[in-house]
């Protein structure tokens, strides 16, 4: 689609932040550089506090970096959001006074680009992601699992090629939490998108990425990098976890992340 | 009840007993409105109270009742209520505005945040003789009193409200690329909307404290000229009738408000 495939689509060099306050000066990131291509998952796991959320704010443009150099498709990353990337919050975050169908068209709709060819296709993803049904309910009468992927829709809906995903599954429950990463896991990798997520869980890193990168505590550097090679051949998220590598692959993880300790 | 056919029995004595429970509530206001006027009555007939300083439910009835037949009243009630209305009007709009103005820059709110702390503590009715000395006596001056009186309640409230949004909210916006009016439009405005119609509701009351009080300090017409005027020259049952009248006139403006807050509610709702 592309010309720039070349380039790998996200390139992190010798990135570091500063948190000013009148207190003071926070170190939150120090020396981060890693690169990511096209359709690759990469998960960031660490302590908490350890700048992970700062990377994905940098990588957006919603912070700037104290130095170093981001670019996205070749192109450096300055003031203001790329029309490249598309973020996801912990919250879902759907307006209760919107029906779903509003909802999902929100971020088309603060870009002016609500065309007849962009709802079909909103609607499209409605339908393939069993939300059809619900697109004049309003977002209280959806389950969790189901608010999760319409916001997954909206931001799905303003074609991102890099997806920052920031914790999109801590608020939900458990169950729902498990389900829920499998369906969006599905919908990223289906859709043929590269994505970050960043998250405190190991066993969803594992089973969502290909690659997960390690943050030591604060200043977060990174400490560790593991490329996932599952034997299992399924795409879903929940029969990864069955592989047999995983276990392994958790305790070398778990080691480093609390190798800070 | 036709549709609590279909349900359980269990169920149609619990719908009965709230409906029970209602009925008795409305029941016990009207019954206790009959108590206190009867009492205040029965005290002036049997000259427990004088009824010429306290004046008594009939003494007062009777008084409306001749202003009502010849239209005399009508005036007093036209001027009162146009200038609560337009007072209210103007005080929730103009303070909407400067909300948002200040909401746009935090700078701004913090250079005007001490003043509003001031104009907030006030007493605005201290400004009485500036505002008639300036405006004029008449309504104008009646209008900026309840203005004055409106206006900083519906800042800090509105402010307060679009403060509670959540950040996150705005967030989501700025990932989308979102500008600062979109901001406002797309999550502030309707995120804060049931804090906006309770500002509302607290300046319905406030409007009237502005007319009345502005009716004291200087007025040919109105109700708070009915009561002052009535005070001066002894008439008891004017003031007591006029009284009575505001209290009605003041409660009718307040379900007038609440009303569109429950028509918003359900809007939101279902």
């Amino acid at each position: 689609m592309r010309a720039e495939t070349l380039a790998p689509l996200l390139e992190m060099e010798k990135v570091s932040m500063f948190y000013h306050t009148p207190q003071g000066e926070t170190a939150a990131l120090s020396d981060i550089s890693f690169q990511l291509e096209k359709g690759a998952f990469l998960a960031i796991v660490g302590p908490s506090g350890c700048g992970k959320s700062t990377i994905l704010s940098l990588i957006a443009g919603l912070l700037r970096p104290s130095a170093g150099e981001i670019r996205i498709a070749g192109e450096p990353v300055g003031e203001g959001i790329s029309p490249l990337v598309g973020y996801m919050l912990q919250h879902d975050h759907l307006f209760p006074w919107c029906t779903v169908w509003d909802n999902v068209l929100l971020g088309l709709k603060i870009r002016g680009e609500v065309k007849p060819e962009q709802k079909e296709r909103v609607a499209a993803l409605l339908e393939q992601y069993g939300l059809a049904d619900f697109r004049n309910s309003l977002p209280r009468h959806l389950s969790g699992g189901m608010r999760q992927r319409a916001a997954l829709i909206r931001t799905l809906a303003l074609e991102p090629e890099l997806l920052l995903l920031d914790e999109p599954f801590s608020a939900l429950d458990y169950q729902t939490r498990l389900r829920v990463s499998d369906d969006i896991g599905t919908i990223i990798r289906s859709q043929g998108k590269t994505a970050v997520l960043v998250t405190h869980d190991i066993s969803e890193a594992i089973s969502m990425a290909d690659r997960v990168l390690v943050l030591s505590a604060r200043p977060g550097r990174i400490r560790y990098q593991e490329r996932i090679c599952l034997s299992s051949s399924s795409a879903r998220v929940l029969e990864k976890r069955q592989a047999p590598e995983f276990a392994a692959c958790f305790d070398r993880i778990w080691k480093e992340l609390n190798g800070d300790v | 009840m036709s549709e609590s056919g279909s349900y359980s029995l269990e169920h149609r004595l619990y719908l009965q007993k709230i409906r029970r429970r209602s009925r008795f509530v409305l029941g016990m206001q009207i019954l206790l409105l009959f108590v206190l006027l009867g009492l205040w009555e029965l005290a002036a007939r049997l000259g427990w109270i004088d009824p010429f300083i306290f004046s008594s439910p009939s003494r007062c009835l009777a008084v409306l009742g001749r202003m009502f037949a010849d239209g005399s009243i009508w005036p007093h009630i036209g001027r009162t209520m146009l200038e609560t209305v337009i007072g209210f009007v103007l005080g929730t709009v103009l303070g909407f505005l400067v909300a948002v103005a200040l909401w746009c820059s935090d700078t701004a709110q913090r250079i005007f945040d001490p003043y509003l702390v001031v104009l907030n503590s006030l007493p605005k009715i201290a400004l009485g003789p500036v505002i008639i000395v300036w405006v004029g006596a008449g309504m104008g001056s009646i209008v900026v009193v309840t203005l004055l009186i409106s206006i900083v309640v519906t800042i800090i409230g509105v402010l307060n409200g679009f403060q509670e949004v959540e950040a996150e909210k705005i967030l989501l916006l700025r990932t989308f690329g979102a500008n600062r009016w979109q901001i406002l439009s797309r999550v502030i405005l309707p995120a804060s909307l049931p804090t906006t119609i309770s500002v509302l509701k607290i300046n319905v009351g406030m409007s009237w404290v502005g007319v009345i009080v502005g009716e004291y300090l200087c007025s040919k017409a109105g109700l708070g000229y009915l009561i002052i005027y009535g005070g001066q020259v002894f008439k008891m049952d004017l003031v007591m009738g006029s009284v009575l009248l505001l209290c009605v006139l003041a409660a009718a403006m307040y379900y007038l408000v609440a009303l569109l807050e429950k028509g918003i509610g359900r809007r939101l709702d279902d």
